[in-house]
């Protein structure tokens, strides 16, 4: 490939050479991360398997004073290349609002995602991360707290006379609407 | 701009080491075959890179090692490609290596002041090398698992410290969780660094030195920058071109099945490793130290040498002599190897079988994988497991469609009914064939064929006429419903009234099957196997169990093995083998 007739580079002849190199160096140096990002920015595209309802607990089980109550819920979880039935995906609190009527709270604070504990004592919701207080109805108490909206309540329906079923989803952190994640 | 890069210029003296690097003098100016080394400080960014984003997605334990490699083959975006970009760089290097060495060692560019530089070339050479070794085993596919098991096991032999060495690299006295840390620990940590230390020495010492000018000189002496670069640039884009038509012509790298520990597999090393393979067949037993350590070590010791050889007046040529047929003998070793390998039937048999667990097992993961391993998706395959148990089994007397059930031609003579299709009306039409029943695709290999009432009764319908074949017709129907087969699942409710009829001709006088055969209700005492769901699982696993159980052909049983009672499979292996044969098996919804 080397020719000993060749001319001492010119100005121009250099250029391309070194134009030459810094494009193809360029597109060796382009591909490998390239393949990198698209696996990198992979999980942009995939949206949690929201499961339909699940049934979460018995009606008669919920105490008549309205005390909530919390149960897991128990569903298939997908987990990258995992599939896995009958496992705990998340817990609710359950809480009888009427004869036949019930209410359903995620258990985890809208502000960052803490597990929310309820104090009968108060009769309300308290998050230990950041002091954010709930009512029975998940409404937010402290003027100043810091969840940005009320604990985020699920459907519920009641199947066959006691069954009590919720459709659990879990929702973005930290913002004042119910974006489903 | 210009006056804060003269800022950073002043605090760290960059201008100066760019000018070094870029303007470094060439003698005799640029050439391509200065390239090599370039393309494998190219070839191990890519590594690094593609590595690292790998990291991403792998996750190293023997229940999620080959899941998560799947993941990123088959599930993640561009992953395969990404994957295959790191599995034929790793090759490339390993071809890129060998080159550089031979141009390093022909152009006598070891020779005294850079014998340093070469010893950290040959060092970087057994790095690399020790890169592939412990990255073949990562995706913990039955290739790894078994390729790996071997190399330990071989450098188990080293006398007094080999046993302790094999427990500390695998983690373990057996092959799991800690094998993959270990190994994964020393792939993606240990050795990287190792490589990137001695390549800044290497490149540090070759800088000291200069290039080896190739005479004679065809130039004048030209600066690094850009002629010389702008040919390493080509030929690396020559070496990335070559690696991307390997990455899509195989759709990314090969992942065989999961690592099975109780599943045979031919294991064949990465094919460059391949002569060493085929070098320790000339060693068999005590020998063997002298293939798999003792050679090895007295080449290894040459290379090193070779500076010191180089000094006498015909060293030069002994060394490159001496690398030639190096390099011929790893070439006809890796030939043998592979001709061996393609006319051996057993072992060709094997890559087959393997092939097809490789594609079921990602046939079966795309439905989602249990957290015991995708390993537990082909144990509890009937299409992966059946035709294996079969020919195990079964397959000495039987034969499925005329093979073993795995495509293999069994050494014993048949001696009992090919079992495709087993309950189907073509099956049993062929059964019930005057003309078939005592070939050797039903009873021919049997006992039966001689003396059995069966028999008789089957040849005497060749005399039917056409009303009473019609009957029969329907009692084919009829029995196969018994089956409650999938594949006739459609047909079976089409023929509902056929089927009713086919019962009543069973037990009607022309045929007159329940004189002999329990049918149902109907129970004359006969000693023939009870029809009752015939063919179902039930009786199919009830069958295989124990056919010498009254309720099938008791004392009259030819030599069907009582597998269940016998303990010779367990009642989970039995299902296996009835859900097979019954074409009774996982189908997932295809690939997206």
């Amino acid at each position: 490939m080397d020719s000993s007739h060749v001319p001492p580079p010119t100005d121009r002849r250099s250029f391309l050479t070194k134009a030459a190199a810094v494009v193809i160096g360029g597109i060796v140096a382009v591909v490998p991360p390239l393949a990198g990002l698209m696996v990198l920015v992979d999980p942009l595209r995939r949206k949690s398997e929201t499961s339909g309802a699940v049934k979460v607990g018995s009606l008669s089980s919920l105490p008549e004073n309205g005390e909530p109550v919390k149960l897991p819920v128990i569903a298939t979880r997908v987990d990258a290349w995992n599939r896995t039935p009958n496992v705990a995906i998340g817990s609710v609190y359950l809480q009888r609002t009427g004869p036949n009527q019930v209410r359903a709270l995620n258990s985890v604070c809208p502000h960052a995602g803490c597990s929310v504990g309820f104090r009968p004592g108060q009769n309300h919701y308290f998050c230990p991360c950041h002091n954010s207080s709930f009512a029975t109805d998940g409404r937010i108490l402290d003027p100043k707290s810091p969840s940005p909206r009320a604990l985020d309540e699920l459907p519920v329906e009641i199947r066959n006379g006691n069954e009590v079923w919720v459709k659990f989803q879990n929702f973005r952190k930290g913002v004042s609407e119910k974006i489903p994640v | 701009m210009k006056a804060s890069l003269d800022w950073l210029d002043n605090r760290t003296g960059y201008k100066k080491l760019l000018h070094e690097t870029l303007f470094e003098n060439v003698p005799g100016g640029a050439r391509w075959r200065y390239a090599w080394g370039s393309t494998l400080v190219f070839c191990f960014t890519v590594q690094v890179v593609t590595g690292l984003f790998l990291w991403l997605a792998y996750s190293p334990s023997s229940q999620t090692a080959w899941e998560s490699v799947y993941y990123i083959q088959y599930e993640m975006w561009g992953g395969w490609f990404l994957r295959g970009l790191h599995h034929f760089t790793a090759q490339a290097m390993t071809v890129l290596l060998v080159f550089h060495l031979m141009q390093v060692v022909i152009d006598g560019a070891y020779k005294a002041p850079r014998e340093v530089n070469f010893w950290t070339g040959v060092l970087l050479l057994l790095l690399t090398l020790a890169l592939s070794l412990t990255g073949y085993l990562l995706p913990w596919d039955q290739k790894g698992y078994w390729a790996t098991a071997v190399a330990t096991n071989i450098a188990a032999i080293t006398p007094v410290i080999g046993p302790a060495v094999q427990t500390i690299v695998v983690g373990s006295a057996d092959y799991g969780h800690h094998t993959i840390t270990r190994f994964f620990a020393l792939h993606a940590g240990v050795i990287p660094g190792g490589i990137i230390a001695f390549i800044v020495a290497h490149i540090y010492l070759f800088r000291r030195h200069g290039i080896t000018p190739k005479e004679p000189r065809r130039r004048p002496d030209a600066a690094f920058w850009p002629d010389q670069v702008f040919r390493d640039a080509v030929v690396c884009l020559a070496v990335l071109a070559v690696i991307l038509f390997f990455v899509i012509r195989h759709h990314g790298a090969p992942l065989d099945a999961p690592a099975d520990p109780s599943e045979p597999y031919d294991a064949r090393p990465e094919w460059y490793f391949l002569f060493l393979f085929q070098l320790l067949k000339y060693f068999p037993g005590t020998t063997e130290i002298i293939g798999a350590i003792i050679l090895p070590t007295i080449l290894m010791g040459v290379l090193i040498a070779m500076p010191y050889l180089g000094r006498w007046k015909l060293g030069h040529r002994f060394n490159v002599a001496f690398l030639w047929a190096m390099l011929g003998g790893v070439g006809m070793l890796t030939y043998l190897a592979m001709a061996e390998d393609a006319k051996n039937v057993e072992y060709q048999h094997g890559v087959q079988v393997a092939k097809r667990d490789a594609a079921r097992v990602v046939e079966l993961a795309r439905g989602g994988i249990p957290i015991t391993g995708a390993v537990t998706l082909l144990h509890n395959d009937s299409l992966t497991q059946g035709p294996k148990l079969f020919a195990q089994n079964c397959a000495s007397c039987h034969r499925y469609d005329g093979h073993d059930g795995l495509g293999k031609q069994p050494k014993d003579e048949v001696s009992g009914a090919d079992l495709k299709g087993f309950g189907s009306r073509e099956w049993i039409s062929g059964l019930l064939d005057p003309a078939r029943i005592d070939t050797p695709q039903y009873w021919g290999g049997t006992h039966f064929k001689e003396d059995s009432d069966m028999v008789k009764f089957v040849k005497d319908t060749a005399e039917y006429n056409p009303a009473q074949k019609e009957e029969l017709r329907k009692a084919v129907i009829a029995l196969s419903a018994e089956a409650k087969l999938g594949s006739q699942a459609a047909a079976d409710v089409r023929d509902a009234k056929l089927i009713e009829d086919g019962k009543a001709a069973m037990s009607g006088t022309l045929l007159g099957c329940t004189d002999c055969h329990k049918f149902n209700e109907v129970d004359n005492a006969g000693d023939g196997p009870d029809l009752s769901g015939y063919g179902s699982r039930e009786w199919l696993v009830a069958f295989i169990s124990d056919a010498s159980h009254e309720r099938f052909y008791g004392e009259r049983n030819d030599r069907m093995p009582a597998f269940g009672p016998d303990k010779t499979l367990t009642e989970h292996q039995i299902g296996l083998v009835a859900d097979w044969l019954r074409g009774d098996w996982a189908r997932p919804a295809p690939a997206k």
